[in-house]
């Protein structure tokens, strides 16, 4: 960090971070272990995602974070305030939009607003100013005096981080934004998201199982696994420690697998060649660069490519390196460590 | 916000609820209703039985089913935290400066003040029926007031469980098992002295039989106003234990998150 242009970024690794973890472990009365030591910091006025399949221990995280839930052991700071000290100084400087909606279905938008905006003090003509404003702003107008159960699932949603918004928090936090929204609602709360985080000083921290998600919002992300924080880092930094790109090549001819194997293997720049069938996947570093000496000693050795295709390397490659385990068998096996005993506690 | 305004907030909350759901406001309003006409056709002649001593049953029978209602009221009152729960809502709220105490006050409030409604009305349609209440407008005030205190000291409890067991199934399971022996262990329907000692000896730690006497004591010919206020004391009491548990119980469920 010691040639650092961007002046922004420098004032940001001057200020204090608006969350600190720091070795928080959460065991629950079932004996589930969710957390087991997590740390973490995020830079304020930053986006920070926290990526992990379900159960990793995302939200019990943020239910701590936003003092909803005690640590059984560890600190956190957030927005410069103490979390177990002053919980309640804390709630007053967050936002929360939690995964299960917290919008009342019996009241409508406007009334759902209202409440929250008087729970954090506001009164008078800026108290409707600001909801007037939210509702504009998620395009809530004209639903603004249905009750809220009418709503759709993308509006609900919005009404959601409109609620988080409203008494202009230091810090909001989003668990699984989008999870269950359809493509269409999920393109438009993206929108929405990368607007907000680009137009205010605001922090905002989210937590998401779509790699898609944490890798176009998120200014930096910290990978969750099994209640520990496995990578942190920049999406772009978390890819670069994948050494270089997967190429792709197509053989004409099954049977010439083994061969071409053989010949990559030979060059420079190039490991873990692999075959299935008639494809072949090597890592490669910077693979776009090397595509016509793959194809020149392929040819030489009489080897016909069909077709060759260059991938950069995803989140899934990452979490697949630090976690042990791709990110879809994750999400199908991980189940457990976020569910809190057996008496049908949040989930 | 000061806990004041953030409970008047949470009890405007539920009532704008109410009033939005038409129906469901008719079914709670002519539930009462049905009970009254029901109970009082049912039992009319039980007033034949040697030392019943009131003239009419329905005289009789008017606060045992204000205080019924206030009651079952004060039961389903978990189911509604039950549902936020599970939507997400009570999460949200208690991420937020709203504090629990003020949490459980709107609530308790909201059910208070349903109640009182209900029990005007129900005590107007009884002395339509025919119901004689000597005690008058204190009497009945004395009868309101013990409905609405055994509704949002049995609604805090019924909050406490769902806190607890927090499974709608298993909140009306543990409730229906209590609330139906206590309006029978009592002299709601029937006076003391026809009932067998054993029950007699129970009926004295029933809340809900302390307040059907607090209301039959104050709308007496002869109101015994000491004796109302005993009763009225001891459903404070309970309401005040009940609040404790409760807030004890928004702890736990923290502490279990």
């Amino acid at each position: 960090m010691t040639n650092v242009t961007n002046p922004a970024a420098e004032q940001a690794a001057h200020r204090p971070p608006a969350i600190r973890a720091e070795g928080l472990e959460k065991r629950y009365p079932g004996g589930v272990q969710a957390l087991r030591g997590v740390s973490f910091s995020v830079p304020a006025g930053t986006v920070f995602g926290l990526l992990g399949p379900n159960g990793a221990g995302k939200s019990t995280l943020v239910r701590i974070l936003t003092t909803l839930s005690l640590p059984d052991r560890g600190s956190g700071v957030v927005a410069g305030l103490d979390l177990l000290r002053e919980p309640a100084a804390v709630r007053r400087a967050i936002g929360v939009v939690a995964q299960r909606s917290g919008t009342d279905g019996n009241a409508t938008g406007r009334e759902n607003l209202l409440l929250h905006a008087r729970l954090y003090g506001l009164r008078g003509a800026a108290l409707t100013r600001r909801v007037e404003d939210l509702l504009q702003r998620f395009g809530l107008i004209a639903a603004g005096d249905r009750p809220a159960r009418t709503y759709s699932g993308g509006m609900r949603r919005k009404l959601d981080v409109a609620m988080g918004l409203v008494h202009r928090p230091q810090v909001l936090f989003l668990d699984e934004p989008t999870t269950g929204l359809d493509p269409e609602a999920r393109a438009e709360m993206w929108t929405e998201l990368a607007r907000l985080a680009g137009e205010s000083s605001l922090t905002i921290l989210l937590t998401t199982h779509y790699l898609e998600e944490a890798d176009r919002l998120a200014q930096r992300l910290a990978i969750v696994d099994a209640g520990r924080v496995v990578a942190e880092g920049t999406p772009e930094e978390l890819k670069r420690g994948e050494h270089g790109d997967t190429v792709s090549v197509e053989l004409a001819d099954p049977a010439a697998a083994a061969a071409a194997v053989a010949v990559l293997t030979r060059l420079p720049g190039i490991h873990q060649v692999a075959a299935e069938g008639r494809s072949l996947r090597a890592r490669v570093s910077d693979g776009a660069g090397r595509v016509p000496a793959i194809l020149a000693s392929l040819s030489d050795a009489g080897i016909q490519a069909a077709a060759v295709t260059v991938a950069r390397p995803t989140l899934d490659d990452v979490y697949l390196r630090y976690a042990g385990r791709s990110f879809a068998q994750a999400e199908r096996t991980g189940a457990g460590a976020d569910a809190p005993g057996a008496q049908g506690g949040p989930s | 916000m000061t806990v004041l305004g953030q409970s008047a907030a949470m009890t405007g909350r539920r009532l704008r609820a109410l009033l939005r759901q038409p129906w469901y406001l008719a079914i709670s309003l002519a539930q009462p209703v049905v009970w009254l006409l029901l109970f009082g056709q049912l039992f009319k002649r039980v007033v034949q039985i040697p030392g019943f001593g009131d003239a009419s049953y329905v005289t009789f029978l008017t606060p045992g089913v204000v205080v019924m209602n206030a009651l079952f009221a004060g039961t389903w009152a978990g189911m509604t935290l039950i549902e936020e729960m599970d939507g997400g809502v009570l999460d949200r709220l208690l991420a937020s400066p709203l504090r629990p105490a003020a949490l459980l006050a709107g609530e308790l409030g909201y059910h208070a003040l349903v109640v009182a409604v209900q029990s005007l009305l129900m005590i107007g349609l009884g002395v339509l029926a025919g119901a004689r209440l000597a005690g008058g407008g204190a009497g009945m005030l004395v009868l309101v007031l013990a409905a609405a205190l055994l509704a949002s000291a049995v609604a805090a409890l019924s909050n406490a469980l769902a806190l607890v067991l927090r499974r709608g199934e298993s909140l009306i399971a543990a409730s229906q098992f209590v609330a139906l022996p206590l309006t029978f262990l009592a002299s709601a329907f029937m006076p003391a002295g026809l009932a067998p000692g054993w029950i007699q000896a129970v009926e004295r730690f029933n809340p809900f039989n302390w307040a059907v006497l607090a209301g039959r004591e104050a709308l007496a010919p002869d109101p015994s106003w000491g004796a109302a206020a005993g009763h009225l004391g001891a459903l404070l009491a309970l309401l005040l234990v009940a609040v404790f548990l409760t807030l004890r119980a928004f702890r736990g469920y923290r502490r279990s998150l």
